[in-house]
């Protein structure tokens, strides 16, 4: 393995808890509304106040 | 609390309360198995067979970095959120209109179990629609983006209705500011040029229901004379998608315990050239094609069969969009939303077509859950209360879960279904739910240098 390559990638360029703050606008969507209709994910929801 | 799990070569660790997903060599993982319980000399005595000294020693300075950052192992700073969450005020955001209860399909699996025959049952009056109206805007406090969600039955069957419903909520939104986004749900029977032609400049998003492979959907959709229903919508679907440019749309399916091996529905949906696609697992009363516990390995088999599929039409430039494997990894929803969930019974209710009101469309007509009506409605009822008490921390199962900043606490229908209780969760639901999100995750860890 390459002495330089770090072992651990990380993914995201935003992080949960840095949300904590100044979340809660209550703009976005409903999750249930926009497709599933019997089941609930809202990680896949888009936030309106980006 | 971490996650830690393998799948199809990577390994994926995830770090729950701050939302940071890695990527990481075996190495780390195992490290990572003793981090919290041992010292390093104790590991490295442990793993010093399997690893060299000095990548054990870069494992160590970059778990360590990754604490340090509150990426690892990161403190809980959600619980108080929940309790604010209980006591704040809600308001209603999203209306689902039930506006034809009767449809021309008769689908196996339909929650809605006691739909009648086509047009004339169950049909929401244009006043009850107006009505709807005028009850979310009074009751949406200073939210600026509503929903409404045309519903049914097959809300087409009412489609004269569904016109003038827009109309007047769009005078309704100038006077008030707000901006209403309607969606609409169809089996596409109905659907002829001149509803798409309105559909497309008013609904900002449709549900189009087809369940898969021409065998696999006509098994269990097929109108009242016992035909399926395939072949007639498949144009109509993908002429409809065409015309959206192939976004704001869904076509939407279901799987059951009679194709198990669903990704060969989605691929084949895929394969008609339909871009957003959702397929998700039955749900309701207990019967034939119910999903069952001893199903859920070959399901979690069949999702990673998907994602691998996936994976290679991305990156031969012929993706597609899976709705379950939707994870904005950049931004996504704030925390708070996370914690509550779906907004049933609290931001989002149901409206029959005489305008009773429900936590959601599928608790509709459920007379323990009805929580008023468009005319005579306070928010801090009962029932609604005890919807807005339920979040991810409101239970020990979500409050311990990997996952629950996912999917925000699951369904409260179908926990109720299962459960006979909102708070307790549907456990075949959460099992599902956690495979499709590793597999979602997996997916951004295979995608990630080649995009």
């Amino acid at each position: 393995m390459d002495k330089n390559t770090t072992l651990i990638k990380t993914l995201n360029t935003k992080l949960l808890n840095n949300t904590e703050s100044k979340g809660g606008c209550g703009e976005c969507q409903a999750s249930c509304q926009s497709a599933c209709k019997t089941s609930c994910t809202v990680a896949n929801q888009i936030c309106e106040s980006k | 609390m971490i996650h830690k799990y393998e799948l199809n070569g990577f390994h994926i660790i995830i770090d729950t309360n701050s939302g940071a997903v890695h990527v990481a060599t075996a190495s780390v993982c195992d490290v990572l198995d003793y981090y919290e319980t041992k010292s390093r000399e104790e590991i490295l005595a442990i793993l010093g067979d399997r690893y060299p000294l000095d990548e054990l020693s870069r494992a160590f300075d970059e778990i360590d970095g990754l604490i340090s950052a509150g990426m690892l192992f990161s403190k809980d700073p959600y619980e108080n959120l929940a309790e604010h969450v209980k006591n704040s005020e809600t308001v209603v955001k999203a209306l689902c209109l039930l506006v034809a209860h009767g449809c021309n399909l008769k689908c196996g699996y339909c929650f809605a179990s006691d739909i009648t025959d086509c047009a004339g049952q169950g049909m929401m009056d244009l006043e009850t629609g107006k009505r709807a109206i005028d009850f979310l805007i009074e009751n949406s406090g200073n939210r600026k983006n509503l929903e409404v969600d045309f519903f049914g039955g097959e809300p087409l069957l009412n489609f004269g209705v569904i016109v003038k419903i827009v109309e007047y909520a769009r005078e309704r939104e100038k006077e008030t500011a707000k901006n209403i986004r309607f969606t609409l749900t169809t089996n596409g029977l109905l659907l002829d040029d001149k509803k798409l032609d309105f559909i497309n400049k008013e609904m900002s998003n449709i549900v189009l229901s087809l369940d898969g492979r021409k065998e696999v959907n006509d098994r269990m959709r097929k109108g009242h004379n016992g035909e399926g229903c395939y072949d007639r919508l498949v144009p109509v679907f993908q002429k409809a998608a065409e015309s959206r440019k192939q976004n704001n749309y869904y076509i939407r399916g279901t799987f059951t315990k009679f194709n198990l091996d669903f990704a060969s529905d989605v691929l084949h949906l895929a394969d008609l050239g339909f871009k957003q696609i959702s397929v998700e697992p039955v749900i309701g009363p207990e019967s034939v094609f119910t999903i069952k516990d001893e199903d859920i390995p070959r399901i979690r088999e069949e999702y990673i069969r998907l994602t691998q599929e996936m994976i290679a039409r991305e990156k031969s430039r012929n993706p597609f969009n899976f709705f379950h494997f939707m994870i904005d990894l950049t931004g996504g929803p704030c925390a708070l939303k996370r914690l509550g969930g779906c907004g049933a019974g609290t931001e989002y209710l149901a409206a029959t077509a005489d305008g009773e009101l429900y936590p959601c469309h599928q608790f509709a007509g459920i007379p323990e859950f009805k929580v008023g009506t468009i005319h005579d409605f306070d928010i801090n009822n009962r029932i609604n209360k005890s919807f807005s008490l339920c979040n991810v921390y409101s239970n020990d199962k979500c409050r311990d879960c990997w996952g629950k900043f996912y999917c925000g606490g699951g369904c409260a229908a179908n926990a109720y279904a299962e459960n006979g209780d909102i708070s307790v969760p549907y456990k075949i639901g959460c099992d599902l739910q956690l495979i499709r999100t590793e597999c979602a995750i997996m997916m951004k860890a295979a995608l990630f240098d080649s995009i």
